[in-house]
């Protein structure tokens, strides 16, 4: 009778919980440790190569005549001289990059978010940006040096690199631009409507207004990734050592362009002059960088619209 | 229609067209200025490992060697990167405290931002040297596998195939991670709390709910950093060794250069059009290598957003 009853109890009030087993916690356990691992190891590079940057760079960078002179006139094995040469190229092909991208990927991002719909082009206009996301940077500097160079018979250029930097600006301008525009509430454009205001007065005075502030951030983030690059100037300008302002004709020297081109020519030792400077140069491509990152929040904060 | 309406409208549809006609034009240009060399090829473009570009009169070209290290190293970033940028993904968001998650979301952000010529400079002068024991290692006990056979720059451990590959494989982590990271985040809450109710632990949770919603976008983002893999340029070509006269053997310490890094190298053959349009050639296997890895990968990820 006894054992019935124990039986009864045993039925009747099973456990509300089962102890999680031990291989079961031996397992959530290890997937814990190796997912923190996984995030330690993408903080390990970024961490080493900064600190690679910052410790070979900062020798040369609190000098002034790095900033205001070039090595037009200095041997590639003596100490002095500045990347000013190098500095100019670079916001000048940028510039001259986000001057073409900026109202052609604004047009596009336009055209998607107030014009296209649901339609047969704005679908394949937005795959064909997906796509250009990916061309490779070897590859668009390929077609700018045959359109521009073979077919057009034109010089290489600073022009020529900024041509190629667009094809690789305008998918991320488009993308942010398209976002931002998104997340404008159609209340806006509605009650602009409903006072008579034109279509494309409602998106330049209302849509774009509202969206600004994160368009400019996105456009900067963009600008601070092309300036960046490398491949389009090996095939499409030649180096100069000295400040050339022209960005239509002769060599013309930017920061990247500088680092591969000590690189190929001159001593990696630790301590020589070549290793200075590129190291110089790549830790004032990372300041140009960062501040222009900096500038895009504080300029996105200050045209932000005003919140209650 | 008003006027100014009109003119807006057709501005901003031309600037669609434009973009659509862009990718036509690469294409096109591309096989255009390609053609001259590629009929005075004296090898055959496909099956040759020859590399003979510098005479315009006397041109001798063919991809293998270049699609097989391109290839090699795509695949050895991509196995080392998948992993790792899977756990990032989770970690960012599902581990990480709430308040620090966005934080280190931006930190993993910022590999982004770092220009590849500088990963290749620390890749090759910082990391390589730590590397190459490594690699020594490997190649010393392993030999007998054709992956870790003795490579054609032997001694050099430093630009090889294996030094490229890990460091394209860290470039590739954030952009695999920010995709996946986007779509684990969408899982939806109910699956995730009926898991839990059920009596999960965390990572039972994650392996019955956030992977399986997750795995094509995964997939997706995978394939994304692939197609930025064998397009990555100067990187890979301040890093790998170009042996002379030496082919490319099917070992992780081989040197060689990729479709991009050949370019790049060679970038002073570029003062006549013959020479430059073997390296056009070579680009064009390049550019529909990657439109067809980024349509396949684009595919994947849109056939998850219409769900």
């Amino acid at each position: 009778m006894t054992s019935t009853l124990d039986e009864t109890e045993r039925l009747a009030s099973p456990p509300a919980f089962q102890q999680v087993s031990p291989a079961r916690k031996a397992k959530n356990a290890l997937a814990t440790v190796l997912v923190w691992l996984s995030f330690l190891i993408a903080v390990a590079p970024l961490v080493w190569v900064l600190y690679t940057v910052i410790a070979n760079g900062i020798k040369r960078i609190p000098y002034t005549n790095w900033w205001s002179e070039d090595f037009g006139s200095v041997l590639s094995d003596e100490v002095g001289g500045g990347v000013l040469h190098a500095v100019i190229g670079t916001l000048e092909q940028g510039l001259m990059c986000a001057i073409i991208s900026v109202p052609l990927g604004l047009l596009v991002a336009i055209y998607l978010v107030e014009y296209g719909g649901g339609s047969r082009l704005a679908k394949v206009t937005t795959f064909m940006v997906d796509i250009l996301s990916g061309v490779p940077s070897i590859v668009a500097a390929l077609f700018i040096y045959a359109l521009w160079i073979t077919t057009f018979g034109l010089p290489r250029s600073g022009f020529a690199v900024s041509l190629a930097l667009v094809l690789l600006m305008i998918p991320v301008v488009v993308r942010s631009a398209e976002e931002m525009l998104r997340i404008v509430p159609d209340d806006l454009r509605e009650a602009s409507y409903a006072l008579g205001v034109p279509k494309w007065k409602t998106i330049m005075k209302i849509v774009l207004p509202t969206a600004l502030s994160g368009i400019i951030g996105g456009v900067m983030m963009a600008l601070a990734r092309v300036m960046g690059e490398t491949a389009p100037l090996l095939v499409l300008v030649g180096y100069s050592a000295y400040v050339n302002w022209d960005l239509f004709s002769n060599g013309q020297a930017s920061l990247p362009l500088l680092m591969n081109t000590e690189r190929a020519t001159n001593s990696m030792e630790p301590g020589s002059v070549g290793f200075d400077r590129i190291w110089g140069a790549a830790l004032t491509l990372v300041i140009i960088i960062a501040v222009i990152n900096l500038l895009a929040t504080v300029v996105s904060r200050l045209v932000a619209p005003k919140k209650k | 229609m008003r006027p100014g309406d009109r003119i807006f409208k057709n501005l901003s549809t031309g600037a669609g067209i434009v973009v659509v006609a862009l990718i036509a034009l690469i294409g096109i240009f591309l096989v255009v200025q390609a053609i001259p060399a590629l009929s005075e090829n004296k090898a055959n473009f496909f099956t040759s490992r020859i590399w003979h570009t510098g005479d315009p009169s006397n041109l001798e070209f063919g991809i293998l060697d270049l699609l097989a290290v391109t290839i090699y190293t795509s695949l050895l970033a991509l196995v080392i990167a998948m992993p790792i940028s899977l756990g990032i993904a989770l970690f960012l968001t599902q581990y990480a405290p709430r308040k620090l998650a966005r934080p280190f979301a931006y930190v993993v952000d910022l590999l982004a931002a770092v220009p590849s010529i500088i990963f290749g400079l620390w890749g090759i002068l910082v990391l390589a040297p730590h590397l190459a024991p490594v690699a020594e290692w490997l190649n010393s006990t392993l030999h007998v596998v054709p992956l870790f056979g003795t490579g054609n720059v032997f001694p050099n451990y430093s630009g090889t195939i294996f030094t490229a590959g890990v460091v394209l494989a860290v470039m590739l982590l954030p952009i695999i991670t920010s995709l996946s990271r986007e779509v684990f985040d969408r899982t939806p809450t109910a699956h995730i709390e009926g898991a839990l109710a059920l009596g999960a632990t965390r990572w039972e949770v994650i392996r019955t709910t956030v992977l399986p919603f997750g795995k094509s976008g995964y997939i997706g983002a995978s394939m994304l950093g692939l197609g930025r893999a064998l397009g990555e340029t100067i990187a890979l070509a301040v890093i790998l060794y170009i042996p002379a006269g030496k082919h490319f053997d099917w070992s992780l310490f081989d040197g060689g250069a990729t479709f991009a890094s050949q370019i790049a190298a060679n970038y002073a053959e570029f003062n006549n059009p013959k020479s430059a349009g073997a390296y056009i050639a070579s680009g064009l296997v390049l550019f529909v290598l990657t439109f067809a890895v980024n349509f396949a990968a684009r595919s994947i990820i849109g056939e998850r957003k219409a769900d």
